[in-house]
Order: C-alpha cells, then sequence, then structure tokens
C-alpha cells in the first residue's frame, strides 16, 4: 500500500489577512505560513494507516514555489518517506494542480490519495473531487473516519444533517474533514531525521500540463461590514428589544 | 443560453436551497432547467417543475443514482452538460462533492460559493474564510458553479409549470457502494432553513450543558447550531457547526450563546438579519457584530430568557 497525500502552503490560520491597497489580491508580505490544516489531517491519517502496518510508503507532494519545501519538510518531520515539490511559481488553480497531481499518480501508481477537503485561502473545495475525476478513481470527500482492511476501504463522511458510509474500490482518493484526527506535533528529532530524507523538485513544466489560470481575479476586498449595535444590560431589555425594536420575536 | 440546475434532494422532497440555486440561475438571464437525478423521485420532479422560472425538468430514475455517489451523478452531469452554458448546484456537501468532478471532466475551472453575480462571466466569492472577497472571472466559455443559498432568495415554489422530461443516461461507475446514512433525527428544523439559530461556543463548557438552549429552541421553533470551537471540544457533532468549514446560514434571528466570535465562526453566521451575543467577555470579538450584546454568565443568563420569552 502506497499513500500520496497532497499537500498546500497556506498563510497561517491564525493570520487575519488584508487585501492590498491597490485591490489587485491578497496582502501576503511578512506572513506567517504554515502547512494548511486539513493537509495536517491527511498526511497524519497516513501516518496512522503506516503505524498500523496498513501502509508501506507515504509520499507527500505539493504543487508550487521553492519556499514549499518548508511545508513537505514538516510532512517528512510527521512521518512521510519521502517529498515531491512540484515547481513553478505559477499560481495554479485547482484544476491545474489536479492536473500536474495526475502527471504524479501516473508516475508513482499510489493505491490511496489522502488530502485536505479545502485549502483556506482560495476555500474551493475542489482539487481532491477533480484529481478523482482525471485518474477515474473512487473518492470520499469530506471524511470523519478511515478503515482500510486490505483491499477494502471504508469511509464515514460528514454530510448535511449527518454522515454517511461508503464502501470504495481502490485506488481511492479521500479529503479530510476536521474531526477525522487531531494531527500530532512533529517532535525534534524527528523534525531533525527529516532533514535527510529524500525530497525531489520535479519543474512544472517537464510535466507537459497546461496549467494556465481560467479565472482571473478582478480585484480582492474587504467584505461589507456589519456595525456593532448596542449592549443590553439585563435579559428583560433583551427582550424587549428583540420584540420591541427588532420585532424577529412576538 | 441556457442554465442547469443540480438540484438537492433526498428522492421525496426538494431541499430548499435548490430554490436559491434556481434564482441565482435566473440572475444570469438564463431558461433554467433542473436536472432531479435519484431513485424513484418523479414527485420531486412534479416538485420542481413548479418552481417558478423553472423552464425544463430533466428526470433520472436508477438505483446508480439514488444515494448521489459522486462517480455516477458526475458522469451523468457531465454527459449531458453539452447544451449548457452554465451548471449550478447549491454549496451543499452533495454540491461540493460532485460538482468539481463535473468540472475536471468539462476541463473547466469551477467557480466555487458564489456571493454575487456580476456580469454573465465574473461572479463575487468569499476567500480566506470570508475575511476577503475576491471578484473572479471565468474565462471558460462553460461556467461550472456552486452557489452561497444565503446571498440568494428562494425562488417562489408555486407558480411555475415546467415540462418533466425522462432521460435514460444510466452510469454505474461500479466503484463506491454506498452502505449508510445516518441522519440525525430532530424536530427541529434544519441549520441552513432555520428563521431562527441558537448557537452555543467553547463558553458551554461541555456537551450536557447544550440542553440549556434546547428550551428557548423550543419556545423560538429554532435550529440549534455551534461553533467549531464547541465541535472540536467534542460537545457537539460536526453537523452543528457554522462557519466557513461548517454551514454558513443567515436566519433572521442568530443568537450566539457563550461564543467569542472568531473569524470562522463570523464567516458563517454574519449575514444573519439580526445576531444576539451572550458571553460573560465584554472584549468578545463577536460583540462587534452583534446588533444586541449581553455581558452575563450564560449559565444565569439563558435560564432567565427561557422563563421570560
Amino acid at each position: 500500500m502506497k499513500i500520496l497525500v497532497p499537500i498546500k502552503r497556506v498563510v497561517d490560520y491564525n493570520v487575519k489577512v488584508r487585501p492590498k491597497s491597490d485591490e489587485t489580491g491578497v496582502d501576503l508580505n511578512n506572513v506567517k505560513m504554515a502547512m494548511n490544516p486539513f493537509c495536517e489531517i491527511a498526511v497524519e491519517e497516513a501516518v496512522r494507516l503506516k503505524e498500523a502496518g496498513k501502509a508501506e510508503e507515504i509520499i507527500a507532494v505539493t504543487i508550487g514555489a521553492s519556499s514549499s519545501q518548508e511545508q513537505l519538510r514538516t510532512a517528512l518531520a510527521l512521518g512521510a518517506d519521502r517529498a515531491i515539490l512540484v515547481e513553478t511559481e505559477v499560481e495554479a488553480e485547482p484544476l491545474g494542480i489536479s492536473k500536474l497531481l495526475k502527471s504524479i499518480v501516473d508516475k508513482e501508481s499510489p493505491d490511496l490519495i489522502i488530502l485536505g477537503k479545502q485549502a483556506i485561502d482560495g476555500d474551493n473545495n475542489q482539487t481532491g473531487q477533480m484529481l478523482g475525476a482525471l485518474t477515474g478513481f473512487s473518492q470520499a470527500t469530506f471524511a470523519s473516519e478511515v478503515n482500510l482492511e486490505g483491499d477494502s476501504l471504508s469511509v464515514t463522511r460528514e454530510i448535511d444533517g449527518g454522515l454517511q458510509t461508503l464502501d470504495i474500490n481502490l485506488p481511492a482518493i479521500v479529503t479530510t474533514d476536521l474531526r477525522l484526527n487531531e494531527p500530532r506535533y512533529a517532535s525534534l528529532p524527528n523534525i531533525m531525521k527529516a532533514k535527510s530524507k529524500p525530497l525531489d523538485v520535479i519543474p512544472a513544466a517537464d510535466l507537459g500540463v497546461d496549467i494556465s489560470p481560467r479565472l482571473e481575479t478582478i480585484k480582492v476586498t474587504l467584505p461589507a461590514e456589519r456595525e456593532a449595535g448596542v449592549i443590553v444590560e439585563t435579559v428583560d431589555e433583551l427582550i424587549d428589544k428583540l420584540k420591541n425594536e427588532a420585532k424577529v420575536i412576538s | 443560453m441556457t442554465a442547469l440546475v443540480v438540484a438537492e434532494h433526498n428522492n421525496q422532497e426538494l431541499k430548499p436551497v435548490t430554490l436559491n440555486t434556481v434564482t441565482a440561475a435566473l440572475g444570469l438571464d438564463q431558461e433554467v432547467h433542473v436536472l432531479i437525478a435519484g431513485n424513484a423521485c418523479s414527485a420531486v420532479a412534479e416538485e420542481a417543475a413548479k418552481v417558478s422560472g423553472v423552464a425544463k425538468v430533466l428526470l433520472v430514475e436508477s438505483g446508480a443514482y439514488e444515494n448521489f455517489l459522486a462517480e455516477n451523478i458526475a458522469t451523468l452531469v457531465s454527459n449531458i452538460s453539452g447544451d449548457y452554458d452554465y451548471i449550478l448546484a447549491p454549496t451543499t456537501t452533495n454540491g461540493k462533492n460532485v460538482m468539481p468532478r463535473v468540472a475536471a471532466l468539462q476541463d473547466v475551472s469551477q467557480i466555487s460559493d458564489i456571493s454575487a453575480i456580476e456580469s454573465s462571466d465574473t461572479f463575487q466569492r468569499p476567500i480566506y474564510a470570508g475575511n476577503c472577497i475576491a471578484t473572479v472571472k471565468s474565462k471558460d466559455s462553460k461556467k461550472i458553479i456552486t452557489v452561497r443559498n444565503t446571498a440568494f432568495d428562494a425562488a417562489a415554489a408555486s407558480g411555475g409549470s415546467a415540462e418533466i422530461i425522462t432521460l435514460e443516461e444510466i452510469n454505474d461507475a461500479g466503484i463506491s457502494k454506498f452502505v449508510k446514512e445516518e441522519i440525525a433525527e430532530s424536530d427541529r428544523p434544519e441549520l441552513t432553513a432555520a428563521d431562527v439559530i441558537i448557537s452555543g461556543g467553547r463558553g458551554m463548557q461541555n456537551g450536557d450543558n447544550f440542553s440549556i438552549l434546547e428550551g428557548i429552541a423550543d419556545k423560538l421553533g429554532a435550529a440549534i447550531g455551534a461553533s467549531r470551537a464547541a465541535v472540536d471540544s467534542g460537545f457537539v457533532p460536526n453537523d452543528y457547526q457554522v462557519g466557513q468549514t461548517g454551514k454558513i446560514v443567515a436566519p433572521d434571528l442568530y443568537i450566539a450563546v457563550g461564543i467569542s466570535g472568531a473569524i470562522q465562526h463570523l464567516a458563517g453566521m454574519k449575514d444573519s438579519k439580526v445576531i444576539v451575543a451572550i458571553n460573560k467577555d465584554e472584549d468578545a470579538p463577536i460583540f462587534q457584530v452583534a446588533d444586541y450584546g449581553l455581558v452575563a454568565d450564560l449559565f444565569e443568563a439563558m435560564p432567565e430568557l427561557e422563563s421570560k420569552i
């Protein structure tokens, strides 16, 4: 069993981003970067499968600039065996990213691909599903539980209103939701060890895939602000306001 | 120019979010068709045919579509997409699951979770958990879109008389199998359809304390929600979660109890008409978006609210 874990370098989730003053994009100057939280969950799940003796090899892969090597090293410190950077300065869209990932899938022939359900920058929630279409693999998105027994994969998914369980054939694509697991922190010895694990860099251009963007960002702005209202002193005053001013209860 | 709306339903009834997506489709000044893919779901097609503004309903019934498996539905939608300039679905877990697969089959870059339509090819969508709004222009000839339902009004459920056309387009990839579904049984309205929502956060301290919210929810006919912090702490299941990674809601009244107001929670509820915040920390960011704030211990304020409401 070989597991491929595509990950993404994004703005740290604690950072409140702002548009650039010329509104051409988000201001990323001097902003702390990190592995996308849903990707951390994906790495963790792969590592747990390996620790349980159900997988032999974990390959972390990312598409991005050279700086993304930092997040690949994090994945290696968390337990991935080797890493691949598909290097490009183009800010590829999920469609382009999934095409590049398809090339990596063709080379590596993984049995299972685990990735985050969405990246917290673009919030697209597309890449796993698109990779499913391009590879023809089965998919189970928004996983909260993954059970792998031999060739049989059972996944519980977070759906609107509850949970759904699917049995899917391998090779398969699983995207992670929040409750799948709680990712570990990398230990110092593992961070040191990660430095000597293999990390291949492949120029995106070598993969012969068209990743030119199809969406043009016209502008990035702040959302309409909501004005703060009033502080009421008592429950009685609150009920009075809701009844007589806002008229939302009777 | 024609738009296809991939309907959300449970084989028995049309989910209300479909109506918001129809409005978005009509906003593109298109002839709007609705796809009902499922099993033994002709009643849903009849319901969809009555939706105001819908010109045609496509009905496909097969066991392969009963549980809306992404592999089968995406192939279906892709195969019938030829005549359509726009394909839209609500940003539900089904829409999110299926539409990118359709988009990749069609070699189209999907536009996720649009919150406004600026023109036939230009849309607004929230990014970075709603901290910024991106205006994007699609260069693809076909547009594949998921729609943030709270940003569009619901189309009228009656008044239409669309023709229903039955399709015989059956695709069963045979690579995934539905095993079971556990849908939380509740007498309360669904979060995304509720007029009133009362949500608890980390300040609830544990799952048992959510019972404090139930009495008020019963009195107001409200749905119960939660912040990500409450879900992460294991107080309540994930389907309670309101926020950028949970459900996006915009009820008439949203009551946030013991919720500090993290960015990702605000992204999920700040379009509510009236927001009430009850929190003992007067500096909690939730008060900056609340119409009415009450600085109080929720364990004292909530029983009093319940008894007086």
